[in-house]
């Protein structure tokens, strides 16, 4: 990494660090939404950038990480925070469960599985399955996390807990890229079949990378669960799952910074067009004038639309995500005299 | 066994539906090995344009209920070739030579597109189809009262299934798609024009879903912007049933999940109705993973 590159990151983390500032609570909340969604994306990334399983199931994952934590924190009152591993385990220990009989299935396949899985997990979830879910309704009167006897409440707190989370996940995650197990996942997804050759067990490197996403998830699912205190199915729907697959694939997959760029674009974009009202009255009139009458009450509700052909003309001129994943480069002054350069 | 034999005709109804928006995935799937994630919204396009085609041209006062509702069909899958057409030049076509998962993305974008455009148009409330265009008849059936339009349905669907599956064996073109589902390059080898091919794929699966469309609004009444989503990945899990790529197979796939969803609903629980068809594909994938009648494909090594 350049000493450039460094002072860029430092930058932009000193900026985001200061905003809860300058930032009005709506606008720290979209940040606080940002930091969730690209911490999702990243657990994400793990297993559709860097395994290359194509899994648009993740916000199953998420939902049983936050059910979890409100089942626990409202029926046993464990705090919050302590439900954290917990949630991140039992998400685990059900992707697992889940994972382990499609694990074989190639691409397309294992998608519309993946997709199978986080409806049923919604639908069971609106019937009150165990009786323990709350149905359609959801579960409320979450409490809030606590920390040293602080309870975090306003978003401007929420912010600094969501992105400190944030912060450890990339550093954790930039060291599992680099380690034996971050190249046998790349390896797999390249050439599943070399790897296998080479002595690389794919089954169960896919399954880890699964299980270890989920866990992410699940702990996600937590502070989600802490933030709003109150869940309901509708929010772990298909929808989700889609919005964290563009989130990866946008922004650049089994890239970090890509992926936490991707976020910002599709959480905080959407809510920066909310705010151009002077754009509606403009495009009513240029409507009007092509002869379809289109009422544009406020942009909106056309953010949406303008949203998706972005998705499209992105793919077109930028395939690879907006920042890819760099190529895999050995620092040579690492290497020990007389290993390897002789 | 009258509630039986109820379940099971509005089973293959809604299971015709199906297995027309499910060929659109298994033709595209077969030419482009794409998941056209936008072909549910242009079905939700057939249901809105055939609503307002409906209402704007007054059709009912002309015709009788038939000719109506025939000159409706052809018009609807018309115009939604026209989108699906579209669709194809400018959101799939550049990408034809990159990563699948691009396209894949690309698709995903060009479904928000289209539901959020029918959205901004119609509004967000359900729409209500006029219920006075085909008569409030039922059929005798063994002493069984059938509402018509199930009938009607069910036949409307298997006579195109036909036609489709006579014309991608016994015509020109149809032998042309089929080569170029096998293999595009040697397909491209022999003289065959393959853009064209991809082009009427997205002429005859998006005119396809547009009918069903049209026959969701006839026979439920009552048409929203989200609801392409939901039968679109029905439909998909119907195509994946009867093995993708495969025309017979999303004919037998989506007639196969009506029915099994429809007698699932009935007798199992009505609350769990939409996950049957999940729990259905996750069981056939895990057991036969190329579908019923998919052929076993030697894995490129």
């Amino acid at each position: 990494m350049t000493r450039k590159r460094i002072g860029l990151y430092a930058g932009l983390a000193g900026l985001l660090l200061v905003s809860p500032a300058v930032l009005n609570a709506y606008w720290v909340d979209v940040l606080n939404n940002v930091g969730l969604y690209a911490i999702l994306a990243l657990s994400l990334n793990i297993i559709l950038g860097h395994a290359g399983l194509f899994h648009m199931g993740h916000a199953a994952f998420y939902a049983v990480g936050a059910y979890t934590t409100a089942i626990l924190n409202t029926s046993f009152n464990i705090p919050v925070l302590w439900l954290l591993p917990i949630s991140g385990m039992m998400a685990g220990l059900f992707a697992l469960l889940v994972a382990r009989p499609i694990i074989h299935l190639r691409g397309d396949y294992l998608l519309i599985v993946t997709i199978g899985f986080v409806e049923i997990v919604r639908i069971a979830l609106i019937n009150n399955i165990f009786g323990i879910t709350g149905g359609s309704n959801g579960i409320f009167g979450i409490d809030r996390p606590m920390i040293f006897g602080f309870k975090i409440r306003r978003p401007h707190e929420f912010f600094y807990l969501i992105w400190f989370f944030l912060a450890v996940t990339v550093y954790l995650f930039h060291r599992l890229e680099n380690s034996r197990f971050g190249r046998a996942l790349n390896f797999l997804r390249e050439d599943d079949v070399a790897a296998e050759g080479s002595g690389i067990n794919t089954t169960h490197y896919k399954l880890v990378a699964f299980v270890l996403g989920a866990i992410w998830a699940g702990m996600v699912g937590t502070i989600y669960a802490a933030k709003m205190t109150i869940i309901a199915p509708e929010s772990f729907n298909f929808w989700e799952s889609v919005v964290m697959f563009m989130i990866v694939l946008l922004g650049g997959s089994g890239s970090i910074r890509g992926v936490i760029l991707g976020a910002f674009l599709v959480i905080g974009l959407p809510e920066i067009f909310r705010g151009l009202d002077s754009l509606s009255a403009f495009l009513n009139q240029t409507f009007a004038v092509v002869g379809l009458n289109v009422d544009f009450k406020n942009f909106a509700q056309a953010r949406m639309l303008v949203f998706g052909a972005a998705m499209v003309i992105m793919m077109i001129f930028r395939t690879q995500g907006l920042l890819p994943q760099l190529p895999r480069t050995y620092p040579l002054h690492k290497l020990k005299a007389g290993r390897g350069a002789k | 066994m009258e509630f039986f034999i109820q379940q099971l005709t509005n089973g293959l109804a809604v299971g015709g539906i199906y297995a027309l928006i499910a060929l659109g995935y298994t033709m595209v799937y077969g030419v482009l090995k794409l998941i056209n994630f936008a072909h549910g919204d242009l079905f939700t396009i057939g249901a809105y344009l055939g609503l307002t085609l409906l209402t704007a041209l007054g059709l009912t006062d002309r015709m009788g209920p038939f000719g109506v509702v025939l000159t409706l069909a052809v018009m609807v899958m018309g115009l939604v070739a026209l989108v699906g057409i579209i669709l194809e030049r400018a959101a799939y076509r550049p990408l034809r030579q990159s990563h699948r998962l691009s396209a894949v993305v690309s698709a995903l974008g060009a479904s928000i597109f289209f539901q959020n455009a029918v959205m901004l148009i119609y509004g967000a409330r359900y729409q209500v189809y006029p219920h006075n265009i085909l008569p409030k008849m039922a059929v005798s059936l063994m002493g069984l009262d059938i509402p018509l339009i199930r009938i009607l349905i069910l036949l409307t669907s298997v006579v195109m299934m036909v036609m489709l599956y006579l014309f991608i064996q016994r015509t020109r073109v149809g032998t042309a798609i089929r080569a170029v589902a096998i293999d595009q390059g040697a397909a491209k080898l022999m003289g065959i024009n393959v853009d064209r091919v991809i082009m009427i794929v997205f002429i005859i699966g998006p005119a396809l879903g547009g009918a069903a469309g049209l026959m969701v609004g006839l026979y439920y009444g009552q048409i929203n912007f989200t609801m392409g989503w939901i039968y679109g990945l029905k439909a998909f899990t119907a195509a994946i049933l009867g093995g993708i790529g495969n025309i017979p197979g999303a004919m037998v796939g989506g007639i196969l999940l009506g029915v099994i969803e429809a007698l699932g609903a009935a007798y199992i629980s009505i609350a769990w109705k939409d996950a049957i068809a999940f729990f259905v594909l996750i069981i056939i994938l895990i057991v036969r993973p190329t579908g019923l009648l998919g052929e076993r494909v030697a894995e490129k090594v």
